[in-house]
This record gives structure tokens, sequence and C-alpha cells, in this order.
């Protein structure tokens, strides 16, 4: 174990130094990439996580509703997370559970199991630039972040509420996402992204995301624990608040398929 | 009727060591309240009303222990109707005791199995009896008793059912809309196995998923829960008899999910003492996203149902073709709207339908249900709703 904590923050070092010596012959997509690949190695290998989270959805009139989602969420290295989403509100969906395959490349699995048909249903994942569950929240915005997602281009540095931050503009890969680009500030300190501006395919300001009090968990992964959506057009907004984060729970594959799809409670 | 599967949840349950601190209980309900609204009076006898409200209703009570390597399900329900007495029926959903393992799981009890992935029929979906008096269109089922064997495969889930105790379909009683125009004699019900409702049903079903396919493969052998129908004088009045023969069944059903496109496929063998013979069900869905750059999504739906038997099947589906548009609004009350149209080839009969639903605030949820009906040949099975066109409005207040 020593060891490759040892061996990780010599990688770390060297790719930052990397970084700092080549800054002056990088292009700013080199210096794009580069800024996103370390918001992605620093969050390697937090291996499983527990975590609820807590949805308020506010129309224009600032009318409320409340959604409470539970998720076990594996780790997978080489591709993206699998993850099992179960719903407790509102209440007419309480118990529909969703269990998703995500990968860096090619369309997601996913899988909706509905309680009261006792069915379970294979959905389409092409469906990336809709809302999740009425929200101001799309369904790639709660997606894992993965680098080969986007084409990167660093823009400046500038001064944020956790100090200094590169501002990146990732260009989505996928031509069903639902927007052109999002500006993205990350904090020099821990590339944590702390505020993304989502540009729509007309490629208007359509929404913005800022994630608030960040939390360290197991000494180096670190997570928002509130996020603040406002779309910017239509006037509606989605605070998501996660709660309960828990990491390292001995989660397996196993954890994952449409028999544990079929009992999530 | 069911001792296996009423003892193997007691002894189940008395090895369980309950530790207080570690259980977890919950309790949740659902009320319904039903008002229908018929277009005219039905065609028989007893169905001169144009109107009626029924409500169901339906609490589960779950407990979990053993760090939630055992849990109890227990889900009653209840409806109480004002035209129909048979209508006015209890069930016992679900009672059972599951036991989970890493890759194995046993659930025992009565319980609801669904398999299939077509919107119109479900040929695949053999293990439970229709609980018909709940709407033609719900597909509602009776809890099934049953010893359920679950093992988790890198090469699939295989799920090994011993099936013990046979649930009779439920009818729909003299003052009852969507029937024929005899009314089938629960008390005549006959077997052809000497063993009658006692006969132990067994299934076995494969399942998996490889990339962009789902596919299950399952056999069946046991009761038919579709029974034979004949008709019978009792007390000077004619009257249905059911009769449930003996079946052996294999069938497959795979679905594939390619970008905006779902195909969808259910096929069937089945063997009887009076058919031997091939169904299936088969079409797609396609899903525009985003219409109109709003956040809702428009899908449209085609399947066609076949069945080897033709016009003798007693199968609602021998030869017809169906067509729906499937709208989902993507908004905060999750409002959708499915419309459809169901075409008999063979008795050129019509079936339309619109089915919309929408929450209200936290709790509530309302459904708005419309059917019509058109058949002019009396051979099929839709002529006996030519009258029962309806509009249903559903209220669910969820606890």
């Amino acid at each position: 174990m020593k060891f490759k904590t040892l061996t990780s923050t010599l990688i770390a070092a060297s790719v930052l130094t990397l970084s700092a010596n080549s800054a002056l012959a990088e292009t700013p997509e080199e210096k794009g990439l580069t800024i996103s690949k370390q918001v992605v190695v620093r969050d390697n290998g937090w291996v499983d996580m527990l975590a609820s989270m807590k949805m308020v959805l506010r129309n224009k009139q600032g009318q409320e509703s409340v959604r409470e989602i539970r998720m076990k969420v594996l780790e997978v290295a080489d591709d993206g997370d699998k993850s099992l989403s179960i719903f407790d509100r509102p209440r007419d969906v309480k118990g529909t559970a969703f269990l998703s395959f995500s990968h860096t490349q090619g369309a997601d699995d996913q899988w909706l199991y509905l309680p009261a048909l006792k069915r379970v249903k294979r959905i389409a994942s092409r469906n990336k630039s809709g809302p999740f569950m009425g929200s101001e929240f799309s369904f790639e915005d709660l997606a894992s972040f993965e680098i080969a997602k986007y084409s990167y281009k660093y823009i400046e540095d500038q001064a944020c509420d956790l100090g200094q931050c590169f501002v990146v503009e990732q260009y989505p890969t996928d031509k069903n996402s639902g927007y052109t680009k999002r500006v993205v500030w990350i904090d020099k300190a821990e590339y944590r992204m702390i505020k993304v501006d989502f540009y729509d395919r007309k490629n208007s300001l359509l929404k913005t995301l800022t994630s608030l009090d960040y939390q360290q968990y197991k000494g180096k992964y670190w997570r928002a624990s509130t996020m603040k959506m406002i779309n910017h057009q239509s006037k509606k907004s989605t605070d998501l608040q996660w709660l309960d984060y828990r990491f390292g729970n001995g989660l397996t594959e196993s954890d994952f398929n449409k028999n544990t799809l079929k009992r999530a409670r | 009727m069911n001792k296996i599967a009423w003892i193997a949840i007691g002894a189940g349950l008395l090895t369980q060591p309950l530790a207080a601190n570690e259980l977890f209980f919950e309790a949740t309900a659902k009320i319904s309240t039903e008002v229908s609204l018929f277009a005219q009076q039905g065609q028989f006898a007893n169905q001169d009303y144009s109107s009626n409200i029924s409500v169901a209703l339906e609490p589960e009570f779950y407990w979990e222990w053993n760090d939630a390597s055992d849990n109890l399900t227990f889900k009653p329900f209840f409806r109480v109707d004002q035209r129909d007495s048979k209508r006015s029926h209890a069930d016992i959903r679900e009672l059972s005791w599951v036991h989970l393992a890493d890759d194995w799981e046993v659930r025992t009890g009565f319980r609801k199995v669904f398999w299939g992935v077509t919107e119109y029929q479900n040929l695949v979906d053999v293990i439970n009896q229709s609980d018909t008096v709940e709407g033609l269109s719900k597909g509602e089922k009776l809890g099934q008793p049953m010893l359920n064997l679950s093992l988790v495969r890198d090469w699939g889930i295989v799920d090994l059912f011993v099936l013990p105790g046979f649930r009779e379909q439920t009818y729909v009683g003299n003052d009852g809309r969507f029937r024929s125009s005899l009314v089938v004699d629960a008390d005549s019900t006959s077997y052809q196995s000497s063993k009658g409702k006692k006969h132990v049903d067994v299934a076995a079903r494969w399942s998996h998923s490889f990339d962009l396919y789902d596919v299950g493969l399952h056999w069946y052998k046991g009761t038919n829960r579709a029974p034979q129908y004949q008709v019978i004088s009792k007390d000077g009045t004619d009257v249905l008899k059911a009769n449930y023969q003996q079946m052996e069944q294999v069938g497959i059903d795979a679905q594939a999910t390619i970008d905006n496109w779902l195909l969808k496929s259910e096929v069937i063998y089945q063997d009887n003492p009076s058919d031997n013979y091939f169904a299936s069900q088969m079409g797609f869905e396609y899903t525009y996203y985003g219409i109109q750059e709003s956040a809702a999504d428009l899908g449209i739906l085609m399947e066609y149902g076949y069945d080897q038997r033709g016009k003798k099947a007693s199968a609602l589906l021998q030869n017809d073709i169906g067509l729906g548009a499937r709208l989902a609004l993507n908004d905060t009350q999750s409002s959708s709207l499915l419309v459809g149209v169901i075409h008999d080839l063979d008795f050129n009969s019509n079936s339309f339908s619109i089915e919309a639903d929408r929450r209200i605030g936290e709790n509530w949820k309302a459904t708005l249900r419309a059917r019509i009906f058109s058949a002019d040949d009396k051979d099929d099975l839709v002529s006996n709703f030519t009258k029962d066109d309806y509009v249903k409005v559903i209220f669910d207040r969820y606890f």
C-alpha cells in the first residue's frame, strides 16, 4: 500500500512538474486537456461509494418539489462507473430503481425497475440531454466525468471562491449532448470543479452549476455537499444536497445486476 | 392449500435469529379511487348502468434483518366495487421471505414475477394468474405461491421455480362489464390433472444482457393459466365452465436497444392437449428526444401479435397490429400520455385507447384512461365489449 501511494505521489508530482515546465510550449488545447486529466487523476481510486441526494426543484414562482434518491456507485478501472439509484420521493415513484453501467466509449447500459409491475425495462441511454426527474440537471450533468467525453481548451487564470482557478472550455464529443460547450472553473490547489457554465445547442448560456461546501473524504477525495443549478432561460433552479457520503463499503460487481436492481430498497 | 410455501416461510423465519436492534421495518400504502363512466348501458342483462365507483387499498409492510440478508414483504390487496360483487375482492399480492447470498437468493411465498419486453401483451409472462376483474389493460396479476432459487453467474441469471398451488382466474360477475353474454361459474371449474389446483408446476428461466441485447429463455410445465370454456346449464341457466389443462411451454424474449430504437420480440411454443402452436408478439419503439427544442420525448410504437391457432385462439391478439404514441413531458409532475389503437386483421375490429397521468403535489397521482371498441364479427372476443366504451379517472394517494 505504502509503495503504491508513494508511486502515485511521484507520478502526480512529475505530471505537475511536467505541466509546469512545458507550460510555455503547450497550446491552449493541450493545457486544457492536462488540467482536466488532473481532475480525473486526483479522483482515482475511491473504489466504491454510498450517498444520498436530496433535490429541491423550484419553478419560476418559487414553488418547490422534492426528490430523494440513494445511490451505490462502483468505480470501474478503464471504463465508466456502475451505479444503482433508488428513488424514495416523490411517493408515486418510491421503490423505482435505476441500474447504469456507464462506458467511456459508446452508449451506456441502463435498466429501470418498476416495482408495481415487478418489471425490469432496458431503456435507451441516447437521451443524455433530457432532464433528470423533472429537475434542471440532465442525465449528462449527473454522469461521471470522463476524459474521452470532451475536447478541451484552456482560457485563462481567474480569481475564484476557492482562491485561484483555471478556466477551461470543454466541448462534448457526443453528438447527443445537449451542449455546445461547458466553461469550467477548476481551483488550482485541489483541482475541484467549482463552477460550470453550460451553453446550449445555439451556443447561448443555458445554465450555471455552482458546487459548494467541499469536504474531503479518506484524506483524498473532495466532494461538494451542495450543488446549485440555475437555468437562466427558464428561471427554474434545482438545489442538490449530498448526504451521508461513505467510501470503502466493500461493494463488488455482484452488487450491480438485475437481481440487485429488483430488490433495491 | 399452499402448505409447502407456508412451511418454507415458517421454517425460514424460525431459523433466523431476530435481533431487535438490527430489524428494519417500513410500512407504506396506496389508496386508489376510480370513477368509471360508460358511454352507454351494457349489451347484456344486469349491465344497465353507465357509471361505477370503486376503491382499492394496497398496503405494504416490509421487514429486513440479518444485515439486509433476509427480508419479508407482506402486501395484501383489497377492492370494493359499487356494481360488481365479484370485482369486490381481496388478494395476497405478496407474502414472501427472501434470503440473499452473494451470488444466489431464495424467494419463498406468494410473489409476482414478470417476464417480457413487449407492450401490448406478454406471451412469455406465464408464472402468475391474471386478476382479470381489475381491468383489461392493467395486466394485474394474483400472487402465486412459489419457491424460487435465483443464481447469478457470469453467463446470466438462472431462475428455478417450484409452484405449489394454483390460483384460478378472477371473473367478472353478473353485474360486471367487460364480459361475454354468459358468466363464468366458479363452482363448476374443472382440471385436467387429477390433483386439481394442487398440481405442482415447475419453471426455469435464463436471462442475460450482452452489450445492446437483453435475452431471456424459459420453460414451463404445469397448469395452463388460461382456461378453456364450455357452455353448461346450471339451475336452468346457461353459464360458462372453465377447464384448466396441463401444458408445456418454451419461449424467448429479446430486446435490442440501439440509439433511439427498441426492438422487441416474444415468441412461445406451447403444447397442450388441444393444440400445439406458436405465438409471437414483436415490434419496435422509436423515440424522438427533446422534440421541438423542449424537454419532451415522443415515442412511436408498433407491434404485431400472431397466434398459430388463428381465429379460434383464446388470445385477444391473434393476428393484430398495435400502433401507439407515447409522449413524456419530463416536467416536474412527470406528465405522460399514451394513445394507441389495436386493429384485428382477422375480424377487422378496432380498439382505441388513451392513457394519461400526472403527479399532483408530492403524494397524489391522477390517471385518465379511455377506451373505445368497435367490432362487427360475433366470433371476435372484442364484440362482447362494444357497449363498454369508457372513460375512467383514477386518483392514487400514497402514504
